[in-house]
């Protein structure tokens, strides 16, 4: 399978780079931290009803601290013509699209397997118990987010005003990933069963799916332009 | 080059079947259908509102088809009608959400809800507009196509995920009432509104392929500028 052997050659790469520097690890960690400072200065809710919100504060969170990600996703590229460098390699244009949205989804998930329980202290949640399952649900979540967000990080990448037009256009097509992710959690928070929940991961599953593929196919004319 | 006389003179009869298609629509509308039953002459809006989403969703498969085909044969034209095609979609779902606020304040009571319907076509304004917005944000005139035809098919994609997720969630919207699955559309309306709403819904179309004629071409002179001042810097 060589898309994969070369998605993991990228991956690899690009995980050493980062783990080196950690620029994109600290900021991301630092900036979702932050969030939830700035949730407990603007919402002064009693802890019962936090937990109701609770989902809702965590995915804002999360797609903020996304969009940062995604907009430092291609920075190692655009220096030094990088970019035009490894277009000119045989590098299979998916393989460079599996790659960055894995990055994306691994950076992610560092940072929510932190801001979660995080979350769950600062605002005093005593349900500790169902963090494996939303952990679950954000993982699916964040996987949607990365496929389309690595799509549009990339299509935005020679534009002007790039860090302002990236949320504009990935945002609303965010939608059904914040409104799946969002309900399912509160249904899991409410009854602490999957049962209201499963639709809900379908649709999910779906998202995840068709972009994935839409990803992997449509990454040549993306990149290239 | 300017454009043959032939088309010039297609445009302007299309363009002259659309204002009198209007017209007639308009009488229709307002003449000879009867009031609604419950909402009284208010519900006339629905012979705009109606017709004005649907363009907006043809327009919106155009797009589509126009970004498809650009990828495929990248041939200029296609790239030309998904643009156009945007930006009359746009306008067109504008207008719906204004004609829908006009319609619902005095029959819901309120300028907007978020019900399933509202948010959906707002959801479809954000991602359109969106896509207006990345095309004029980047300087390339072939990257821009190119990002614009990969947004294009990116949305057609994701606006059934939309359309259940945001279903799932709300609904307060009217049922439809032409298209009900268990009634004809004739048992349910009165015969003179639903001919209101036929010729509307032609006029409308009349209209839009007119303006999709002229946004064309706007978008054609656009490209004949670039190419002689490029021409000329030379």
């Amino acid at each position: 399978m060589a898309l994969l052997k070369q998605s993991y050659l990228m991956l690899s790469k690009d995980l050493r780079l980062e783990l080196r520097r950690r620029d994109s690890l600290l900021t991301m960690f630092s900036f979702g931290t932050l969030l939830l400072f700035v949730f407990h200065f603007s919402l002064d809710l009693a802890p019962d009803k936090i937990a109701e919100v609770a989902p809702a504060l965590l995915w804002l969170a999360f797609l903020f601290t996304g969009t940062l990600g995604l907009a430092q996703l291609f920075q190692p590229e655009r220096e030094n013509h990088c970019l035009d460098a490894l277009l000119l390699s045989p590098l299979d244009r998916g393989a460079l699209f599996l790659a960055k949205s894995c990055l994306n989804f691994l950076l992610m998930i560092a940072v929510e397997l932190v801001v979660i329980p995080l979350f769950w202290i600062l605002f005093n949640l005593s349900n500790w118990n169902l963090l494996p399952q939303l952990f679950l649900v954000t993982f699916l979540g964040t996987l949607g987010f990365c496929v389309l967000g690595t799509v549009m990080s990339a299509l935005t990448l020679k534009a002007r005003a790039r860090e302002l037009l990236l949320p504009l256009v990935l945002f609303p097509l965010m939608i059904p990933v914040l409104l799946s992710a969002v309900r399912c959690m509160e249904a899991i928070l409410k009854t602490g069963t999957w049962d209201d929940a499963l639709h809900w991961i379908r649709l999910l599953l779906a998202f995840d799916v068709i972009f994935l593929t839409l990803g992997v196919l449509l990454f040549d004319w993306v990149i290239e332009g | 080059m300017t454009p043959a006389t032939p088309l010039k003179r297609r445009k302007g009869i299309l363009g002259a079947l659309a204002a009198m298609a209007l017209t007639l629509a308009l009488f229709w509308s307002l003449a000879v259908a009867p009031p609604d039953a419950f909402q009284g002459e208010v519900q006339r809006i629905m012979y705009l509102h109606l017709p004005s989403i649907l363009t907006a969703y043809l327009s919106y498969f155009l797009v589509f088809v126009g970004s498809a085909m650009y990828l495929w044969k990248r041939e200029r034209r296609d790239d030309l009608l998904a643009h156009a095609a945007a930006e009359l979609g746009v306008l067109f779902t504008a207008l719906t959400i204004i004609e829908g606020a006009i319609w619902g304040k005095p029959t819901w009571g309120v300028w907007w809800t978020w019900d399933a319907r509202l948010t959906l076509t707002a959801i479809l304004l954000l991602i359109y507009t969106g896509y207006l917005m990345l095309r004029s944000l980047i300087d390339d005139e072939q990257r821009a196509a190119t990002a614009a035809a990969i947004l294009g098919i990116i949305g057609f994609f994701d606006i059934p995920l939309i359309h259940m997720s945001v279903y799932w969630w709300r609904t307060l919207h009217q049922p439809p009432s032409i298209l009900r699955p268990d009634k004809a559309p004739w048992e349910n309306v009165h015969p003179a509104m639903l001919t209101a709403l036929a010729i509307s819904f032609v006029a409308f179309l009349l209209l839009y392929f007119y303006l999709l004629s002229l946004r064309y071409r706007v978008g054609e002179m656009r490209q004949e500028i670039s190419a002689l001042k490029l021409a000329r810097g030379a």
